[in-house]
């Protein structure tokens, strides 16, 4: 039998261990290279891309691409770039964000510590609702939109996000709020805290690992939004919808390397909050909601 | 008698009690509210107007079933169901294959584990548009692998599939498999960490060879991982829209056409809002049927 | 009227009644504990006093004001809970001086109550720790300073020692009774531990399917106990209780009980009215400290009875040996001083001590009244 490590129930012999090890690194490639050949293609000049390999480093360096994807590519119509676009997401995406978890955060509090009757029906409804194919509010939501004046503008784009994210928000602090002993409730109650002071006071202190989850989720759910984007965005559309223009404008030269340097654009706010405190979300997200 | 000491309770109760008892109904008041108005209503009323002889704005006047006999006569509906078809089937068989053996192999005390999980996982984190627009020209033979092979010497590789009618909707399989998989794998590798180490040295007690560890104890084991991740895939794939639109645009022709493209262009672009209408009620239809037995269960157990 | 009154009181959820008429009067300075098994209705009563739960009817009252409707911040009582529920985020002082901070107290006498409790119960040095860094007993101590800085007209403890190891739980069990023995605060206290009852209470309530079985003094509940469920809940070993037949022997009545051979044993009983079943059925009744080796027997007793039985299995404890035999094809428990020279399977002479016997009722489980 093969050297085997004390603690560990499997028990695997060094041939084995070397194909899983073939796997897994291959697996890895598999997902790094389309990373690598978008980073790799945006700094090369144009006539590397369609006259060379996409695989291979640039032979010029050049940050060009980059510049033009951020001020002065042709989107739609306007030769402005990315940049207006970037700003109207961080526009939406901030509040969106903000509001949907505040509220998230207080209804999970309701809807664990303050039950009442058909509390967990209500809780079902609005579960279900975080998974309904948004085709199915489109006509009206456009309709209401347009009679609120909310069309084609960033509040608009706020309340839609809202509205559609409580759901989650709401399901990642029940579930935990659920986990946290009711008698601190109790006997905050008892010292005189009502509502919102033992909200405040005892519940939200010990958030912090689910708001990250909470936070990240939205940000990367709003952020990468398509659909309501392009739907209701109007005048205001997020970086997606700009950039899927980008992408696909039919007129003029394709210029690859630009459209790999706005995509990057696009994917670095939610890539880089992902490096950051990914860790945490993909911890709070197994405990919170789905049960592995 | 029961109503009297009823009565004589409320008189009791002390305003700031009474309040106590408002506070919590009235903070989840918003909330409802738009839930019932912005998700129940709106599904309410998209029902009513796949009833409806609706066009290019909505109209009132119900025409029965009409909208619902003439989606199933339209070729193009047909086209996207049977894509949808394809695409979860492939999609859920992949990601779940993917994702079991990636959160496997993970599990064997690998060295650089740290390192390798955020490498399948950040897919996660990019938007169905970026994810799009990577691969587009990743499989596109006049730039991405094909070029690339034949650069490279093998000249007569060919992967031309995003411009092919019958394959074009694997490629959106691909693709949708690159961002998730890793996903899948996260939630694969939290249920094995959630297997008791006592009865896998049990079974090994018992002889059981690594292979029938897996077959008999393991897998078994990690059925509410199957769950939630056959759930999650599932749903995703029934709401795929971004996707499609960013790597073939539902092209060549209509050749990758879903639900979910077909409902935004019969009702924005062609004016057939009824027939839209009754495409999403199918849509939400499909998905009710996949979710409710199993938010159904879960509400159940945590009560 | 008592200081705290329990008149009436009744919870049903949805249909069930949970709780059937429960009355119950406290004093103030008295220690009333709430003793049965789990799902007997104790904790609800107790969540009723504190108003973290509802009353369906009936009326509580705390120092004369009928509380049913206040909140529970306004009933001027203070919890101990089951985990101690100490805030997570809040430093040991911060936890104990919540309560009066969110009654407005000002600063100044917050840190003296903080101080004098903090003093009385020698937690001086955790005050600035948080409760993640403290151990289970001084948790325990916490969760007392808490309630004890609010200086309440009555405090509520649920299960508070259940969460602690044998022997902290014990020591823990002296510091409470010796603080209600200097403060005389009145208190309310639920527990399934029947020697926690005994030791802690001035007053126990027996509780069992949401009817309070008994409620009396420790020595009363123990020595005269309502009927067969109290008899057999308190004490442990569990009080013997054997099937019997009363009959008369020169003029006294004696129970009849099987011995492991078939042979009838005549108990002489201490209760006279007994003679009225004659001929008839009880449920005999002793504890098994009155069934000794001759040598053990108590002295003070005019009643002690000699059977000899078969010794069928023994189990020193050190302190005691216990020793069982069949009595009306019934296990029975005897106490034996540790020394005691018995045998597995031999025959011995127990002494049984009538005068603390007990009868029943079989029709309705009640004690026969003397």
């Amino acid at each position: 039998m093969a050297a085997v490590t004390q603690d560990t129930a499997i028990r695997t012999g060094r041939i084995t261990r070397t194909f899983i090890y073939l796997v897994l690194v291959l697996f890895a490639l598999f997902y790094l290279l389309p990373l690598y050949v978008m980073v790799a293609n945006s700094l090369k000049p144009l006539g590397e891309i369609t006259g060379g390999n996409m695989m291979a480093l640039p032979g010029t360096w050049t940050i060009e691409p980059w510049l033009a994807a951020w001020s002065t590519a042709q989107i739609g119509v306007e030769p402005t770039g990315l940049k207006p676009y970037f700003l109207n997401s961080i526009l939406m995406v901030v509040p969106a964000v903000a509001i949907s978890t505040v509220l998230g955060a207080l209804n999970g509090y309701v809807l664990t510590k303050w039950r009442f009757p058909g509390d967990n029906i209500l809780f079902g409804l609005m579960l279900f609702s975080c998974f309904i194919p948004f085709q199915i509010v489109l006509i009206p939501m456009a309709t209401i939109l347009g009679k609120m004046g909310l069309a084609g503008s960033i509040p608009g784009l706020v309340l839609v996000h809202v509205v559609y994210g409580i759901g989650f928000t709401t399901l990642y602090y029940r579930n935990y709020y659920a986990a946290f002993p009711t008698e601190l409730v109790r006997a905050a109650m008892i010292d005189g805290a009502g509502f919102f002071r033992i909200f405040w006071r005892i519940l939200l202190p010990v958030s912090g690992p689910i708001t990250v989850v909470s936070v990240i989720w939205q940000f990367t759910n709003i952020w990468n939004d398509f659909l309501f984007g392009a739907s209701f965005g109007g005048q205001s559309q997020p970086m997606t919808v700009a950039l899927n223009n980008l992408v696909q404008s039919s007129t003029g030269v394709k210029e690859y390397n630009v459209h790999f340097a706005g995509a990057i654009l696009a994917a670095l706010p939610t890539l880089l909050v992902y490096v950051v405190a990914g860790r945490y979300f993909v911890r709070g997200l197994m405990a919170g909601s789905v049960k592995g | 008698m029961s109503t009297d000491a009823m009565s004589t309770q409320v008189t009791d109760t002390d305003l700031r009690t009474r309040l106590q008892d408002w506070i919590p109904k009235l903070v989840l008041s918003p909330s409802v509210a738009m839930m019932v108005v912005f998700v129940y209503g709106f599904i309410l009323y998209t029902v009513y107007l796949s009833f409806s002889g609706s066009r290019m704005l909505p109209s009132y006047d119900l025409i029965g079933l009409a909208n619902y006999t003439r989606l199933w006569g339209l070729s193009a509906w047909w086209t996207a169901v049977i894509n949808l078809a394809i695409f979860a089937s492939l999609y859920i068989a992949i990601c779940t294959a993917i994702g079991l053996t990636l959160a496997i192999l993970l599990d064997q005390k690998i060295r650089g584990e740290g390192m390798l999980r955020p490498i399948y996982l950040y897919p996660m984190a990019l938007s169905f548009i970026v994810t799009g627009t990577a691969w587009k020209w990743f499989l596109d033979p006049g730039i991405g692998l094909e070029n690339t092979m034949h650069l490279w010497g093998w000249e007569s590789f060919e992967f031309g599939w995003i411009k092919d009618r019958n394959m074009a909707i694997y490629t959106i399989v691909i693709a949708a498999v690159w961002q998730t998989s890793g996903f899948v794998m996260a939630m694969f590798l939290a249920g094995l960490r959630g297997i008791d180490n006592e009865i896998l040295k049990a079974a090994q007690i018992d002889g059981a060879s690594n292979w029938n560890l897996y077959r008999r104890i393991v897998i078994p084991l990690l059925r509410p991982a199957f769950l939630s991740a056959f759930v999650i895939l599932a749903h995703l794939a029934v709401k795929s829209y971004d996707l499609v639109i960013a790597l073939t645009g539902g092209g060549p022709g209509r050749a990758t056409e879903l639900p979910a493209t077909f409902m935004y262009s019969y009702t924005f672009t062609r004016n057939q809002m009824g027939t839209g209408a009754a495409s999403a009620v199918i849509m939400l239809m499909t998905i009710a049927a996949i979710m409710m037995p199993y938010l159904y269960a879960e509400l159940k157990e945590k009560k | 009227m008592g200081f705290l009154d329990i008149s009436n009181v009744t919870k049903t959820y949805g249909n069930v009644e949970v709780l059937h008429r429960v009355d119950i009067s406290v004093q103030e300075g008295e220690f009333l504990v709430l003793v049965g098994p789990s799902g007997c209705g104790k904790s609800t009563l107790l969540n009723m006093i504190a108003g973290l739960e509802g009353i369906t009817s009936g009326d509580i009252s705390i120092n004369g004001r009928v509380v049913n409707g206040v909140h529970p911040s306004k009933r001027n009582i203070a919890m101990v809970f089951q985990s101690y529920a100490l805030y997570p985020n809040m430093t040991v002082a911060q936890n104990m001086t919540f309560g009066l901070e969110m009654h407005g107290v000002p600063k100044p006498e917050r840190d003296k109550a903080l101080a004098d409790v903090a003093k009385l119960l020698q937690i001086e040095n955790l005050l600035d720790r948080k409760p993640g860094q403290l151990s289970g007993g001084q948790r325990q101590r916490v969760a007392m300073g808490r309630a004890l800085v609010r200086d309440p007209d009555v405090f509520l403890f649920d299960e508070p020692l259940s969460n602690l190891d044998a022997k902290l739980r014990v020591d823990m069990r002296t510091e409470i009774k010796r603080l209600h023995e200097n403060l005389k605060t009145t208190i309310v206290y639920v527990t399934h531990d029947q020697i926690e009852a005994m030791t802690l209470s001035t007053r126990i309530a027996v509780m069992y399917q949401g009817y309070v079985q008994q409620l009396g003094t420790p020595k009363e509940i123990y020595d005269k106990p309502a009927n067969v469920y109290v008899a057999t809940f308190m004490g442990s070993p569990a009080m013997n209780v054997v099937k019997a037949k009363v009959a008369m022997r020169e003029g006294a009545p004696h129970a009849l009980v099987t011995g492991h051979d078939g042979t009838d044993h005549a108990l002489r009983f201490s209760q006279d009215n007994l003679a009225e079943w004659d001929g008839r059925e009880i449920l005999l009744g002793i504890r098994p400290e009155a069934i000794t080796d001759p040598d053990g027997a108590d002295r003070n007793s005019n009643n002690i009875v000699p059977i000899t039985n078969r010794i069928e299995v023994i189990e020193p404890s050190g302190a005691d040996t216990f020793v069982t035999m069949k009595l009306g094809g019934r296990d029975v428990i005897a106490r034996m001083r540790a020394d005691a020279d018995v045998a597995t399977g031999r025959d011995f002479t127990f002494a049984v001590n009538m005068e603390k016997a007990v009868a029943f009722d079989p029709a309705t489980e009640l004690r026969i009244q003397p």
